[in-house]
């Protein structure tokens, strides 16, 4: 199939970026200043980044108002939709009969309708699953792009650009008017800071994104260095650390499941995978994911078998996402452990290169997140 | 200076041969953030993977340019393996080995032919 383009391509060309596929996308992985540079100037400043390949779809209920589109929607998410006020954004997932998750995506609420941010890899999946609702039309945003502004001085950086943005709180979801046509900005983001991903008419991409990066501070970070970002935040990658075979719980997202959809709530299940997803919930689960810090300096990547001890046999987890934190100035690994090895501070080896190398079990995030609650 | 199509360098340094990554090579690998290196004392063969280089982005293989053995490693790397990125035909060097003949050397690429080699 042919790479798609972003509206930002020819930007990125100019910036000198390496640009390589990334879900059927021609996407930026590094500019020139490296995924260690621009990951740090991301803590630092602001980073700027093109996550247009971000499926961007509304859910326009038929009749009457928003609270039938999420009532619709809630029958795929274990997720509170219908109580999501306007103007709030929330993290949601679609999961399987099985309990196992599809995909992950944000949800808002913009007063009359739904929009929702759905993984590159897995949209036009998502597009069809919404598809089976009944009392909406799914409509795929086509003619947008999506920034993400991540960082420290991604606030000041926006607001003189687009005022109003500084009063929004992590989670807010806004349509605000601007130079650059209507935005659809939410206080959002995927790397453990403050920021925003904003949604901007295609043919304005390019301007918003010069006027963003001619602000001292706001650098361009591509996809190597989003992924180092969001591991040290604790933020799992769907693909990676949570899969059809990995349900809510064991993935430590039973947070993300409000009470109103847990046994005893007022709209109890009703989702996919209700039951296995409710037991695990109320029994607690079998293996969960976990921060890994590895003792020395050896990256432990996704794949990485983990042992109880240095001489046991057989494997009782796997590391699923695993790398350099530049932040943390070490290495970093989530993975899945069993329950009984869930506790911070329990010692297990993983397997790189034949070598047995400790690795301690740590809580997430591996850098306190700077949401502005 | 003579280099191989893996991009290592090879210095001759007495009867030993020093060997690193090329600029081209580390600049390629981006930010290196960990270097196994074998110990010394091993004996290798041509193509043998000796050195496990961890970038940001994935980890690479570095092959024995030669029949020898390693008598002596990068001890610097092991703390700060940013050095290969910052001086790799200097302080980034990774390991000396004694050839067992050292006149294969003269096989290997010059810098001239290294350099249309990469384009």
């Amino acid at each position: 199939m042919a790479l798609r383009y972003t509206p930002l391509t020819p930007l990125h060309e100019e910036l000198g970026a390496r640009m390589g596929p990334f879900a059927g996308w021609n996407m930026p992985i590094q500019y020139p200043a490296g995924v260690m540079a621009e990951h740090l100037a991301c803590r630092a400043g602001a980073g700027l980044f093109d996550v247009s390949h971000m499926g961007q779809v509304l859910l326009h209920p038929l009749s009457g108002g928003v609270a039938e589109a999420a009532t619709a929607l809630e029958k795929l998410v274990p997720v509170d939709v219908a109580g999501l006020p306007a103007g709030r954004q929330r993290y949601a997932m679609f999961t399987t009969e099985a309990g196992g998750i599809l995909d992950d995506l944000m949800v808002a609420n913009r007063g009359d309708h739904l929009f929702l941010v759905l993984n590159a890899a897995n949209a036009a999946a998502g597009i069809a699953h919404l598809g089976q609702l009944r009392g909406i039309t799914v409509e795929p945003v086509t003619g947008r792009a999506l920034l993400a502004l991540q960082g420290p001085a991604a606030e000041c950086a926006l607001n003189a650009l687009v005022p109003g943005v500084a009063e929004m709180r992590f989670m807010d979801a806004a349509t605000l008017d601007s130079p650059f046509g209507a935005l659809w900005i939410t206080r959002s983001g995927y790397t453990g800071d403050d920021g925003y991903e904003i949604s901007v008419p295609a043919d304005q991409a390019v301007a918003l994104a010069r006027a963003l990066l001619a602000v001292d501070g706001v650098v361009p970070v591509g996809l190597g260095a989003r992924d180092s970002l969001r591991l040290e935040a604790g933020l799992p990658l769907h693909g990676q650390d949570i899969t059809e075979a990995t349900d809510p719980v064991a993935a430590d997202l039973g947070w993300a499941i409000q009470k109103v959809r847990r046994t005893g709530g007022a709209r109890a299940g009703g989702f996919p995978g209700a039951g296995p997803i409710l037991a695990a919930l109320a029994e607690g689960p079998s293996r969960r994911r976990v921060g890994l810090s590895p003792e020395g300096r050896a990256p432990m990547r996704a794949g990485t078998p983990l042992f109880a001890a240095e001489t046991a046999t057989a494997p009782v987890g796997e590391v699923t996402s695993g790398g350099f934190g530049p932040s943390v100035g070490a290495p970093i690994s989530m993975g899945y452990v069993p329950a009984d090895l869930t506790a911070p501070g329990t010692r297990l080896y993983g397997e790189v290169r034949g070598k047995r190398l400790p690795v301690t079990v740590v809580p997430l995030p591996f850098r306190p997140s700077t949401y502005k609650r | 200076m003579k280099y191989t199509e893996e991009h290592e360098w090879l210095n001759p340094e007495g009867e030993l041969i020093v060997v690193g990554i090329t600029e081209h090579a580390a600049t390629q690998l981006g930010d290196i953030v960990f270097v196994d290196l074998p110990e010394p004392g091993t004996t290798v063969s041509k193509g043998d993977e000796i050195v496990v280089i961890e970038s940001v982005k994935a980890a690479s293989d570095i092959l024995a340019p030669l029949d020898g053995e390693i008598v002596e490693v990068n001890e610097a790397l092991a703390d700060n393996p940013a050095l290969v990125n910052e001086d790799p035909l200097e302080g980034g060097w990774f390991f000396k080995m004694k050839p067992a003949n050292m006149t294969e050397l003269d096989s290997l690429m010059t810098e001239s032919e290294y350099m249309d080699f990469i384009g």
